[in-house]
């Protein structure tokens, strides 16, 4: 790797844009359809590209414990698009059971998810 | 299907947690992806570095070092935007060639 990391020495680099850091606070965002205590699942989906949702989680059931706030979508951002409008990010809380089977009945584990990632559940239709 | 490099929840084996030094070729990349990432530069984003990380087939992914993939990443986010020709990545490859093996340490 000493030959490939020495390549970036000679090449010319143009310095970008410096937009974005004024419009910082009049981004849109979508608006947040969860609030804590809501019931909801993980879309199963395999796009390609960078995906911020675990596999793990994917068509588990969980309570949302938080609305972190709303960011730029990371899977449009990884192919330099701005990522707008924001998505609203829940702390949603899975009991291992849930994710695990065979965890302890008492654990659970906090993942950060973005909207558009989930769906609401009835309260009903929870299986575990 | 479960991408390569998403391995929560599989099985790991033991962990042996132990301290290690960062070669200086290390450290230049982790400088390189600063200064690119940098608010006044934005020539890549994090999110960019991850998609060319997590693209990696599994034979290369497993194979890679951790600063291996970022270097690999940081390659293909320069080329995807533009900042960087394939043919200016290619000589400057074999120009670093060229210069031979580094000395070791002390010797020079």
């Amino acid at each position: 790797m000493s030959a490939l990391q020495s390549v970036s020495d000679g090449l010319t680099i143009t310095a970008a844009s410096r937009a974005g850091a004024t419009a910082q606070a009049r981004k849109p965002r979508v608006p947040p359809q969860f609030s804590a205590g809501d019931l909801v699942r993980v879309r199963i989906a395999f796009p390609p590209g960078h995906v911020r949702t675990p596999h793990y989680c994917r068509g588990k059931t969980g309570v949302v414990e938080r609305l972190c706030g709303a960011f730029a979508n990371p899977e449009e951002l990884a192919y330099n698009r701005d990522g707008l409008p924001a998505q609203p990010l829940y702390r949603v809380r899975f009991t291992a059971l849930e994710l695990w089977g065979d965890a302890a009945a008492r654990d659970v584990i906090e993942v950060e998810v973005y909207q558009h990632w989930l769906e609401p559940v009835d309260a009903g239709e929870r299986v575990s | 299907m479960r991408s390569n490099h998403d391995m929560g929840g599989l099985a790991a084996g033991k962990i042996v947690p132990r301290e290690h030094t960062y070669e200086p070729w290390e450290k230049r990349v982790d400088a390189l992806m600063m200064l690119l990432s940098h608010k006044d530069r934005q020539l890549l984003k994090v999110d960019e570095l991850r998609r060319n990380i997590e693209t990696l087939g599994p034979d290369a992914y497993d194979r890679m070092s951790y600063y291996e993939r970022w270097m690999h990443a940081i390659c293909q986010t320069l080329i995807q935007r533009g900042v960087i020709t394939l043919d200016e990545l290619g000589r400057k490859m074999e120009a670093v060639k060229a210069r031979g093996a580094l000395p070791e340490e002390g010797k020079c």
